[in-house]
């Protein structure tokens, strides 16, 4: 297990480097714009640019370029410097991490618990109007942008434009620690947007395996020994037809932890996912690596991670 | 009756089936057996012909799957059918309980074998985790298997095939129930350790007193353990008996062909198992008369038509048979099929010789289809 967990990170830590030539060469191959010039800013004089460019490396070939941000990366953790702001990324992108892990997990926690609830009396009472109303709501929730979900939530719901004023708008957030209340209403839209079309997701995906584990010899067998049916389905049923959920769980949260870039600008969040949309919007390359970089590490831990709970999740496969 | 003479379970009339896309499945018309306290009663039929659900509704396990059950299935007088889901589930792994066929499908694939067995008992004692964990090990030490201690940390896939029947026999006996029923307990194992688990139900058996319901395919293992034997067609006890009765002087043509099919070490290495031509019928389409009759070779033409009912033998009443063939006749195809002699035709006793050449006509085109 030690040796496998190793070979793992191993395989992580190329993959991050990888990763990180590609988003190197992307942005160079494939540039939006010059940089000097868009930091210069209107009517510039060529002399300024171009001290500019040397100021930024641009005047260095591109190999020499490379490798000085692979060693920025891996030698000191540097990112580099945006060329808007000349802030750091790293700084950047640690200012911004707590605003996209609030809204992150806090969603993930709405659309797990939904999504299992839903799924599982779905599944017990297959056919009934209740599990086709379930399915149905889902069936729409998965089918719905989050930006569309997000505009119509702000409509009916938000303190300032709303219709009925009840949760706190777009731009409310606050750090968790500046003010705690505000924190968490200011994140109950955008949670509840986030979270629905992945509860909807859950909720069919659990039903499935429910259904499908039900109906296994052991479960039989857990009904002969004189369980209740409570303990039946969530005890012995859910144990299984949990995997599957648990195993998407890892990787969606890993992918979300890279910035939701959607529900961000739809709230004015100031998580990774606006940084990079901003980001885009000024052809900031370091930052635009920097986070690319940090979804590709949140992405690849997320795997290993789940591929390991799987091995204690079902113990089935821990030896093949 | 008294009490001595009340028989643990009597099942009466025990009607079964679930309605399908394809139509209703009559999966038990009619089926009345009794089981005595600590005796055993065999059930013995092919696949399909209902012997399961047998088992599964005397647990009250067919509820809930659309099944309409009737009839009356007396567990210590009290009826199973009218009692509440909450009460039979005291019952459920209490004093009645269950083993199945394959342990590695039945018993749950995540959870260690203690907590398996552990739970069972904590599912009708009030006892603490500690207690049912001590209790867990008793019973797997009771049903032999080797370091209790180290097996119930096992997941039932590091365990043998042998060895999880053993961890399930250990669940069943967790609250010492007064019958348990096993449904093909050793048809998933190896020859070797069928013989193991069936010397195992029956030390058990006299060791802790229970009754067995033991429901097989395979006469030849339930000739060692049941004093009773029913035999099941398509949804129906075709013949029932004392186990030395139903060997020595079977009924039914049903049940010749169960006994001609068992190799044996005193019958001639070259003469040939007898197979039962053609399938068992579908339980949504029953044959017309005689269930049996398209299978038969005795059958006449009126089988087609008369259903016959399971009755005693004149003069032996503990020996049912539902067979239209008069008692002399059977005695003279049994004993000649024993001899191992092809019997002739059965002759018509009523219509004459030209009836008896139709009965040969009909049953060879049914032999062909």
């Amino acid at each position: 297990m030690t040796r496998y967990i190793v070979r793992r990170l191993l395989w992580g830590a190329l993959l991050l480097v990888l990763v990180s030539a590609l988003t190197f060469l992307l942005f160079r191959i494939l540039p939006t714009g010059e940089p000097a010039r868009l930091r210069a800013g209107r009517n510039a004089s060529p002399g300024v640019v171009a001290a500019i460019r040397v100021d930024l490396g641009l005047n260095r070939s591109l190999g020499e370029q490379f490798w000085m941000y692979m060693k920025g990366i891996f030698l000191h953790l540097n990112l580099g410097y945006s060329y808007y702001s000349s802030a750091s990324v790293r700084g950047l992108i640690a200012d911004r991490l707590p605003a996209t892990i609030s809204l992150t997990v806090g969603a993930a926690a709405i659309w797990l618990l939904s999504g299992l609830a839903v799924g599982i009396l779905s599944a017990v009472r297959r056919g009934s109007k209740l599990d086709r109303a379930a399915m149905g709501t889902a069936l729409v929730l998965i089918s719905a942008p989050e930006y569309w979900l997000g505009l119509i939530a702000l409509y009916l719901l938000a303190a300032d434009i709303g219709r009925l004023r009840v949760f706190p708008g777009a731009g409310s957030y606050v750090g968790l620690t500046s003010d705690p209340w505000k924190w968490l209403t200011s994140l109950i839209l955008p949670w509840l947007v986030l979270a629905a079309g992945n509860a909807a997701v859950y909720a069919r995906l659990l039903r499935g395996s429910m259904i499908e584990t039900l109906q296994e010899d052991y479960i039989r067998t857990a009904r002969a020994k004189g369980l209740s049916e409570r303990r039946v389905v969530l005890r012995h049923g859910l144990r299984t037809a949990i995997n599957p959920v648990m195993t998407i769980l890892g990787l969606d949260i890993g992918v979300l932890l890279g910035g939701a870039v959607l529900v961000e600008t739809v709230f004015d969040i100031p998580g990774i996912g606006r940084l990079n949309y901003e980001a885009i919007a000024h052809s900031d390359f370091p930052i635009v690596q920097g986070t690319v970089l940090l979804a590709a590490l949140f992405i690849i831990v997320a795997n290993i991670v789940v591929d390991i709970a799987y091995a204690y999740l079902d113990p089935r496969v821990r030896f093949s | 009756m008294s009490a001595a003479a009340e028989p643990l379970l009597r099942v009466e009339d025990l009607r079964v089936s679930f309605p399908t896309e394809d139509g209703v499945v009559h999966a038990l018309d009619g089926v009345s057996y009794e089981v005595a306290r600590g005796g055993t009663l065999g059930i013995v039929g092919e696949s399909g012909s209902g012997k399961t659900v047998c088992a599964l509704s005397t647990m009250g396990l067919t509820r809930g799957q659309g099944a309409e059950v009737s009839g009356r299935i007396l567990f210590q007088g009290r009826d199973l059918l009218a009692l509440s889901e909450r009460q039979l589930r005291s019952l459920r792994g209490g004093e009645i309980a269950m083993i199945f066929q394959d342990p590695l499908s039945a018993l749950h694939p995540l959870f260690k074998l203690g907590a398996q067995v552990a739970e069972a008992v904590r599912a009708h004692q009030h006892v603490s985790r500690a207690q049912a964990r001590a209790r867990a090990l008793e019973l797997l030490e009771l049903v032999a298997i080797p370091e209790p201690g180290q097996r119930a940390n096992a997941y039932p896939h590091e365990l043998s095939g042998g060895m999880r029947q053993r961890g399930m026999i250990a669940m069943a006996l967790a609250n010492e129930p007064k019958l348990l029923i096993a449904d093909e307990p050793t048809t998933a194992l190896d020859v070797t350790v069928q013989a193991q688990i069936l010397a195992l139900l029956a030390r058990l058996q006299r060791e802790l007193g229970m009754a067995i319901v033991i429901i097989t395919h395979d006469l030849a293992m339930v000739a060692e353990m049941a004093q009773q034997i029913a035999v099941m067609y398509a949804g129906r006890i075709v013949e029932k008996a004392p186990a030395e009765l139903l060997f020595s002087a079977p009924q039914h043509p049903y049940t010749w062909g169960l006994l001609r099919s068992i190799p044996t070490l005193e019958r001639p290495r070259d003469e040939r198992l007898a197979a039962i031509p053609g399938a068992p019928p579908s339980l949504i389409e029953r044959p017309s008369g005689c269930h049996f009759h398209p299978r038969c070779p005795y059958a006449r033409p009126a089988h087609a038509r008369i259903d016959p009912a399971l009755q005693p033998l004149a003069g032996r009443p503990q020996h049912s048979v539902a067979c239209l063939l008069e008692a002399p006749e059977r005695a003279r195809i049994w004993s000649e099929l024993r001899a191992g002699r092809t019997p002739a035709p059965a002759a018509e006793t009523a219509s004459g010789a030209k009836g008896s050449d139709e009965a040969a006509g009909l049953t060879a085109a049914q032999r062909r289809r």
